[in-house]
This record gives C-alpha cells, structure tokens and sequence, in this order.
C-alpha cells in the first residue's frame, strides 16, 4: 500500500422518496489498498458504491478517479460506461453471468465490438491465463459456468472485471455464499491482486473478515460516513458501537440439560425440484431445551428441510415424530396443531400478509381457535386486544395494529412473527435464517428470545448461513451438504468448514467411496 | 426533473374520491363528441338526468338495469379479492338463466313459495359449477383461469343456442329460438305496480350486505383477503388456499348465475340469446370503479345503470348516438386505472439534474 490516493468520492447524496440512502460520504481510496466498508443493512454501503459504479445518479457530490498517470480526473456520474473507462469494476452480490457460456466466454463477453468479424480469442485466452497466473484466481476456462460452484463462479467475476484493466475492484458482500475455506481463499487471491497495484473495496456486514483482511475500515449507519480506523487499531468491540451506535447486548448461552426428544426424522427423504433442494435419507433428533444449530452453504437442503418442518413439504419416505407421536400427514395446519412454531426465511414473503393488519397478522395461524372466532366470525375486539398485548410484549413498534403490516420495518416485522410463534408456547420452532437482514440490535433481541424459548422447554432447529451465529446460540451443531445431514463432533470452524464444502463424510460406508475426492 | 415515487400510504379520502373524480371527468370528457354531433351539451346532460331520475319509470329502469350489474359486479369483485380472475360472468349468467327456464318453464309445477327458491338454488349453483370447473383446472393442472373462464363464455353461448333451437325451444313461439316462458308461480314478484322493478333488486341488495360483512367479518373473509393478497403466506400459515379458491369460485359463479336467473325470472319472463347485453363484462367495470369493496359495488353499479338508461333517454330525444354511454363508462374506468396509479405513486418535481436514477 502507498499514499498515492486513486479515488475520491466527495460529499455524496442520495435520497429515495423520504428515505435518505447517502448523507454527504466521503471516502478516500489509496492504491494497493483494501479498504471495508462496513455497515448494518440498509446503511447505505451498496447504494454509494452503485453512485461510484453510475448505476445510480448522485443527488449531490463528485467522484475523482486518477487517470494512468496517476492524476485526479471528475468521473462523470450517472454512466457505467465512464466508470468502467475510468478502471473502475464492480462485483455485485447476485452474479451477472449467462450459465450456457463458458467461463472464457463470459469474461471476454462485452468487451468485443459488436462489428468485430473474427474474435481473437488466442489473445484474450492468454491474457486471462496470465492473470490467472499473478493472482492466483484459477479456473477452467472452458467450463460452461453453468456447471461452475459458486466460489468458481464468483472468480470468475472478478477475472472479468480484471481482464478490463480495472485498476479499483468494488467487491459487494462477496463472502456471503462461499464457505469458510473459499473466503479464505479469496482473500489471499485479494492480497496477490493489491501487490501488483489494484486497490479494493470490499463491502461486508461480518466484523471477523474485516478485521483479518483489510487495511482501513470505513463504517456507514443510517446513511452517514461514521468513522473510520485502520484495521490495525481496531477490534471487534470498537466497529461493532461504530457501526450500531451504541453497545449490543451479549446474549450468553447457559449450559442446559436437554429433555426428551420433541422432533425425530427417521430416513426422511424430501424430493423438491433439483437435489440441492431435496433431503436423502435424513435422521434428525432435536430434544426440549436444545437449540440445533444447522450450518451450510445456502442451497444444499435447507429449504427441503425448513418446508418439511414447516409442513409445506411432504416427505417422500421416512417417519417425521413429534412429541412421541408420528405426525400422519404433514401439513401447515397439523404441524401448527401438533406445537410447531415456524420463523420463515423470507419474511415478507411468507411470513405475513403485508396488505392485512398487524392484528389480524398475529392471528393468522390460528383461525380456527375460539378465542380468535366463533361460529365462522372473527371476534374483532379479541384480535385487536391480542395484537395490543403482543405488540406492546414484544416492543413490536410502527403506525399501530390496525395498520398494515406492510408499513413496519424489517426489524419489527420479525418480532410481529415472533409474538405470533412464540406466545402459542411451541414444543418446537424452526428459525429459518432468524436474524438475516436484521440490524444487530433486532439481530440479538431475536437471539434473547430464542435462548428464553430454549430455556422455556423448547427444541429449537437453528438454521443459518452465519457460522458465527450457529456456533454462539446451538447446543449441538448439524452440517447439511447436498441434502444430507451429519453431526459435527466437533466446534472447530475449520473443521466445519471442511463438511460444509463436502469435503469430509465420515461414517457414510456405503457413499464413501462415490463422495470422497 | 419530475420524478414519480411511491406513497406510503394512501388517504381514504382518495379513495374514495378516486371513482367519483373519474365519473365527473368522463361525464365532462363526453362533452366534446356530444358538441361534434351537433347537441346542445346543456340540453343534452339536461335529457340524460331527466331519462334517469325525471319520473318514476324513469328510476324503475334505472333500477332494472342496475339489477344485473350488481350481481356480476359482486361475482367479479369477490373473486378479484381472491385474485382468482373470473371473466367467465357472462357465461356463468346464461348458465343460471338456462337453469331458471329448465325448471320454471313448466318442468316443476309448484307453488311460488317452493318454486321461486328453487330456481333460486339451481341457477345459483349452474353458475357456480360454469366457475368451478375452470378453478378446479387452475389449481390442479395450473390452468390459467383468465383464458379457460373468458373462453367458457363462447362455449356456453353457443351450447344456448343449441338449447334454444332444441330441449329448451318454446314449442309455442312461432319457431323463434326462445324458450317457454316462465310459470307465474317462478316469477320474481314485481316491487311497484306498472312498472319493470322487481324483487331481484332486493336480493342484490341483501347479496351486497351479506357480501361486504362476510369479507371483513368472517373467518372465510379473512382467508379469502390472505389468499388474494400473498398466497404463500397463506399457506404457509395453514390456510387451504386450493380449498379457499373453490369455495370463491362457487360464491362468484353463482352470484353471476343469480345474475341470469333474475333477469330471466324478474324481468323478461323467458331466455332468449340476447339476455344479456354484456352484463358479464360491464361487472368487471362495475367491480373496478367500486374498488372490489361489495358496497361500492352497488353505487358502481347504479351509476353504469343511469349512464345507460340516460344516454339511451338522450339518444331519443335529441338523435345522438346511445354508443356516448359506452363511451362515458370506458372513460370512468379508464380515469379509475389511471387514478389506481397515483393512489400507489406521486409525481414530484426537483431541481433538474443530469440522468435518472434507476
């Protein structure tokens, strides 16, 4: 890293409707640096880096880049196109890469002319192999990206935006679907790319990457640049009040003896669309008191499994038993019956109606309990007192109950779900990615609630993305790769991280041989 | 720069001022052709309010005519709520009116304390089975209920023509494909003396009632509204919403075959192939201007009702053409999808700036 400064972004501002995305950033860049921006979500660090990248239109400020000769040019705002002639490239979260193509195809892709009659594809191969060479970012170049991982398939991403010459590398939450190996790997890719001169952003919610592999931190919240620090006087504790503003409270888990079993799959198998969304053969047992922690990377049954508990999924073979009771036909309703309380993963999606009131909400899963209607009519009185209590027990905040749901924020929209699933007293709940896309002091009140469920008789299957949040609430710890499930012995994240790439299968004889590699 | 961004919230006032707004302006629009004619616009507007609220009869057709629409105007907007789209009204309608003469034509002979019902309950439920079949194709083989209920509405007008020319053909009505005529016993009883308002209105009525109490009161209600607003949700808290969308179909199906049984029992005694003119297709505006609430439903639908009657008064009198009403009730429905767009959006304007933000 040098002082030589290669960006700039002076006083931007960016408001949608009411809401204030950017307040006056900013933000300095050096060369051969890696520089975190670091926020909740919602704090505005995509929006700036889209207003860098001329994906938006700042509604004030400039953006200075430095040319090749290492002078400060104005961008002009509002064009990708000058950002990308400028050296600027972007790595975005979700990948814009066309499946059917191979990987050499799709880095080359958009950078030819269209009126070009011969493509010299020997050249570009061969600039892409040199990269690939520095940097250490490897794949096969002929593959079909369609038949690429994801870690693959992100490197290949940022070969594309390297063989453009970028000189600044904006990479947005790219972590997010790797495994913990995979990031590890990218990082020192990263560290290769900033030797030979590249400056990085990279955009990130986790406090622990940040810490271990940039230079300098910049926190955004509610749209404001709050702080910045090098990395190296900084610790956890420090970022964390930087970027909420106030301490979060530390949720400990006590030690509990676990109870009888409350769920128990006995070769369970779920066929759904492809066999990253179906379940083979799983066996499960998650007792009261005891809060299962499932780790994998998103897209090897999860949802498979998170339906079947759900009831949205009927198992193929195999016996589902709650409470001592083998459930005859899994469904919504009965498992609803049956004491099953339900987080969703995508909470706007399926946990609430958002056009329907808050009260009427919070009712939703039980119509046909007496205290909610009688005879086929709603009693109107006892739902709006029900969500009045709920509300005010769950400091559940927004335009009131009669409101719609719609209108509350993420934050209070779980707790609404919550109030709902947690006041029935469930034997069991499944928390489906709980605390994602959640402000951490939403994030730790969710996680308050599950260990008070625990501590209350429940069994609680924790299914998360985050390692870290699996490893501070879960008793015990399931790795779930390709639709089948094995118990962790172990606490160690290497370890982990190993089983969620599918890289160990112990105790499998008869699909050992096949898994291994 | 003008730039449009969305409401949090939309104020009752405009929602409730939204389709009067769009009745004046479309009232107000109807101007220009009426001067293109050659009419006195004054004298015009003066004939259209004097053929709906100048005398009795006047209101009594007013009211005859609204009749249907309310029946088709609920069929659609319940089933809208549901967003199960029912187009198949006027198919169901003749349905319901095939059913109506089949049993009342002489079939059954009865008193009207038992007949009357009958023919109540077989219409109603010839409807609902017209809307049953495509929901049942929706929701097992993912049939989309648009094409299947739109196109239904072909088959069973020409399955009515065959009916009339055949089984159903009044074998006294001189080789005319219509029907025998209703018994006196399964007629809907009249309301005033002389004139063509009958009790059919009064069932409407009470179908409204019972229509907008069901909806915010009832536990049915409530799983109608969560299955039309966001299904998964739905089902995902337990709600049947295979088992909701049938239990819609058959409410929506047979309002609309309530539709055909009043206008063929009430009013005009016997079916003939133009029993309805459109009354299917105008619930579908009906519905729209009112919002999908049930109690807009029959304000909608007495409003569409006047704007018929009054252009066709006006067209008498003053030798202009009765296509103005068309033309007024397109125009307040297309006000009301504009009006739609800016009870979600508002347009603003900024200092201008270079580009747009995507």
């Amino acid at each position: 890293m040098t002082d030589t400064k290669v960006l700039s972004l002076n006083g931007l501002s960016k408001r949608f409707g009411s809401v204030i995305a950017n307040d006056c950033v900013d933000l300095e860049l050096h060369k051969g640096e890696v520089l975190a921006l670091l926020g909740e979500n919602g704090a505005g660090k995509t929006t700036l880096m889209n207003m860098l990248f001329g994906h938006y239109m700042p509604d004030a400020g400039t953006v200075e880049v430095a040319d090749e000769a290492g002078q400060m040019q104005a961008l002009p705002l509002g064009h990708p196109q000058a950002a990308l002639a400028a050296g600027i490239g972007m790595v975005h979260q979700h990948f814009a890469l066309a499946e059917n193509l191979s990987a050499l195809n799709n880095i080359v892709l958009g950078s030819e002319r269209l009126s070009l009659l011969r493509r010299d594809l020997k050249a570009a191969r061969a600039k892409i192999e040199r990269i690939m060479q520095h940097t250490g970012l490897t794949v096969t170049l002929d593959t079909p990206v369609g038949r690429l991982s994801v870690g693959e398939r992100q490197r290949v991403e940022i070969l594309k935006a390297l063989y453009r010459d970028v000189r600044i590398l904006v990479l947005d939450e790219p972590t997010a679907v790797l495994t913990p190996q995979e990031a590890d790997t990218l990082f020192e890719n990263i560290g290769a790319m900033t030797r030979e001169g590249l400056s990085v952003i990279f955009i990130s919610h986790k406090l622990r990457e940040v810490l271990a592999f940039s230079q300098r931190i910049a926190v955004l919240r509610h749209g404001k640049k709050v702080g910045e620090i090098a990395t190296a006087e900084a610790d956890e504790r420090i970022i964390a009040r930087m970027m909420v503003g106030a301490d979060t409270p530390e949720t400990a888990r006590q030690e509990m003896t676990p109870g009888a079993p409350v769920l128990t799959l006995q070769d369970v198998s779920v066929t759904g669309r492809s066999k990253r969304d179906s379940l083979t053969g799983a066996n499960l047992t998650v007792h009261a008191h005891e809060i299962l922690g499932i780790a994998g990377v998103s897209g090897n049954g999860q949802s498979a499994l998170a339906g079947l508990i759900s009831g949205l999924n009927r198992p193929t073979s195999g016996r589902v038993t709650l409470a001592a009771e083998e459930v005859a036909q899994v469904t919504p309703t009965n498992m609803i019956k049956a004491g099953v309380g339900r987080i969703p993963e995508d909470r706007h999606h399926d946990g609430m109606v958002g056009a329907m009131s808050v009260a009427e909400n919070m009712v939703i899963e039980r119509l046909s309990d007496p205290e909610v209607q009688s005879a086929g009519f709603l009693k109107k009185d006892a739902i709006t007192a029900n969500a009045e209590k709920l509300t005010a027990d769950y400091d559940v905040r927004g335009p009131g109950v009669g409101a719609r749901a719609r209108l509350l924020s993420g934050g209070n929209i779980q707790k609404m779900i919550l109030a709902r699933v947690f006041e029935q007293s469930p034997k069991l709940i499944l928390a489906n990615q709980p605390t994602r896309g959640l402000d951490m002091l939403a994030a730790s009140e969710v996680a308050r609630r599950l260990l008070e469920a625990r501590a209350a008789g429940a069994g609680i299957v924790l299914i998360s993305e985050d390692l870290d949040e699996i490893l501070g609430l879960a008793d015990r710890v399931v790795v779930i790769h390709d639709g089948e499930m094995i118990e962790a012995e172990t606490r160690d994240r290497e370890a982990i991280g190993l089983m969620m790439a599918g890289e160990v299968t112990p105790h499998e004889p008869q699909q050992s041989g096949a898994e291994t590699q | 720069m003008i730039r449009i961004e969305p409401r949090a919230a939309t104020s009752q006032a405009f929602k409730l001022g939204l389709p009067v707004l769009s009745a004046v302006i479309a009232l107000l629009a109807a101007a220009i052709p009426l001067a293109f004619a050659g009419a006195n616009i004054l004298t015009a507007y003066g004939e259209m309010v004097k053929g709906v609220f100048g005398s009795l009869f006047a209101v009594s057709e007013m009211l005859t005519r609204a009749t249907p629409l309310i029946f088709t105007g609920l069929a659609a907007a319940l089933a809208f709520r549901a967003r199960l789209w029912n187009i198949g009204a006027e198919g169901q309608l003749y349905l319901g009116a095939m059913a109506a003469v089949a049993i009342g034509a002489g079939a059954i002979e009865a008193p009207s304390y038992i007949l009357v019902p009958v023919i109540i309950v077989m219409g109603c439920a010839a409807g609902a089975a017209g809307m049953v079949v495509p929901t049942v194709l929706k929701t097992r083989f993912g049939a989309d209920e648009v094409v299947t209920t739109l196109l239904l509405n072909f088959i069973v007008l020409i399955f009515l023509q065959y009916m009339l020319e055949g089984p159903l053909k009044d074998p006294m009505g001189m080789g005319w494909p219509q029907s025998a005529p209703i018994l006196d016993e399964g007629t809907l009883p009249g309301l005033m003396t002389r004139m063509r308002v009958h009790s059919g209105l009064i069932i409407a009525l009470v179908a409204a009632a019972v229509a907008q109490v069901m909806l915010s009161r009832s536990v049915w209600g409530f799983k109608l509204r969560a299955v039309g607003e966001n299904a998964p949700a739905a089902r995902h808290a337990g709600i049947g919403v295979d088992r909701t969308l049938l239990s819609v179909a058959i409410v929506s199906g047979g309002l609309a075959g309530m539709a055909g049984v009043s206008e063929v029992a009430g009013l005009k005694g016997y079916l003939t192939a133009d029993l309805s003119p459109g009354f299917g297709y105008t619930g579908i505006v009906v519905a729209m201007l009112a919002g999908l609430s049930p109690v807009g439903v029959v304000v909608a639908a007495l409003f569409i009702a006047s704007v018929f009657v009054g252009a066709d008064s006006m067209s008498r009198s003053m030798g202009v053409s009765s296509y103005l009403a068309d033309l007024i009730v397109s125009m307040s429905l297309l006000c009301v999808l504009i009006g739609g767009f800016f009870a979600r959006y508002k347009i603003t304007r900024s200092a201008p700036t270079k580009g747009e933000a995507s």
